[in-house]
């Protein structure tokens, strides 16, 4: 099954790229732009046919892996 | 002295420690037993390639069960740069090391201050006492969101943005230390700066023979 995992730094957390992207943004005169945030999105194809226990195992991974829980929040979607 | 594929200063270490009078021998990611060894050092480079984080990856290899259980059992443990990271993720310091403030690599001597003399890396320093070390990370920027985390050196200035400017962190009971500056590159005068020396010492001086 295909999986999208999207990993978000949490608000609180300082993001240093977002904040120099935002300004070069701002250089180029989309001065709109009030905050950017870099997330992560990783791509996954997994064996199995349940999306509940995919999106299971998936969290799992998220915890030990993928995104830091000191930092980071993380969002699953099962897609087929 | 453990080493990952990508540490690259392992040997800066092993003759840090030696010169100080130490002994030191480098051990592969893959081992798993440590018993010979009084203490842990994991020292700076890119581990693993810093592949997803810094630190991520090697946090896994079979080497930090045991670097781990020995942490638990109050073995002096030090990472140096990537190893600061490593021990982070292992969730054996508390925090993060993101991107510097200023998204720049910091290559430069910076002057730390101590300002706890009871952790391994600290003891034979004293309070306040400032050290001129170089500094040469990315992710050198610690945060502890939730405020934990015993500071035991400060940057005197701010380099990288790091909470209440600390270059170097203590586990509760001060056996495991992460430092982000390199003080195993200021053990010789005519190289610039031998004030790495009194932490390392310190570390040595930690070392109970099993």
């Amino acid at each position: 099954m295909k999986v999208r995992v999207e990993v978000t730094r949490r608000p609180e957390i300082a993001d240093p790229e977002g904040t120099t992207i935002k300004r070069a943004l701002n250089d180029l005169d989309h001065t709109s732009v009030k905050e950017v945030r870099v997330d992560r999105v990783f791509s996954l194809d997994v064996d199995g046919d349940d999306p509940e226990a995919v999106r299971r195992d998936v969290a799992d991974m998220c915890e030990q892996l993928l995104a830091n829980p000191v930092l980071e929040d993380y969002a699953i979607e099962v897609i087929e | 002295m453990v080493v990952f594929p990508g540490t690259n200063c392992e040997h800066d270490v092993v003759s840090a420690i030696r010169g100080l009078g130490g002994e030191a021998e480098l051990v592969w990611h893959r081992e798993t037993n440590l018993d010979d060894f009084d203490g842990i050092i994991l020292p700076g480079g890119f581990a693993h390639g810093d592949a997803l984080r810094t630190g991520a990856i090697a946090r896994f290899s079979p080497v930090m069960r045991v670097v781990v259980e020995r942490a638990d059992a109050g073995t002096p443990v030090l990472g140096i740069c990537n190893g600061f990271q490593v021990l982070c993720e292992a969730g054996l310091l508390p925090g993060a090391l993101i991107a510097n403030r200023d998204l720049s690599f910091i290559c430069k001597y910076v002057e730390v201050e101590v300002t706890d003399t009871s952790t391994v890396l600290t003891s034979a320093a004293e309070r306040g006492q400032r050290l001129r070390i170089p500094l040469n990370s990315y992710e050198g920027n610690w945060v502890s969101p939730d405020g934990s985390g015993r500071v035991v050196a400060t940057y005197v200035d701010d380099p990288n943005g790091s909470s209440r400017q600390a270059a170097a962190v203590a586990n509760e009971t001060g056996n495991v230390v992460g430092i982000m500056p390199h003080p195993e590159r200021a053990t010789d005068a005519l190289l610039g700066s031998n004030d790495g020396e009194v932490l390392l010492q310190s570390f040595i001086n930690a070392l109970v023979p099993a």
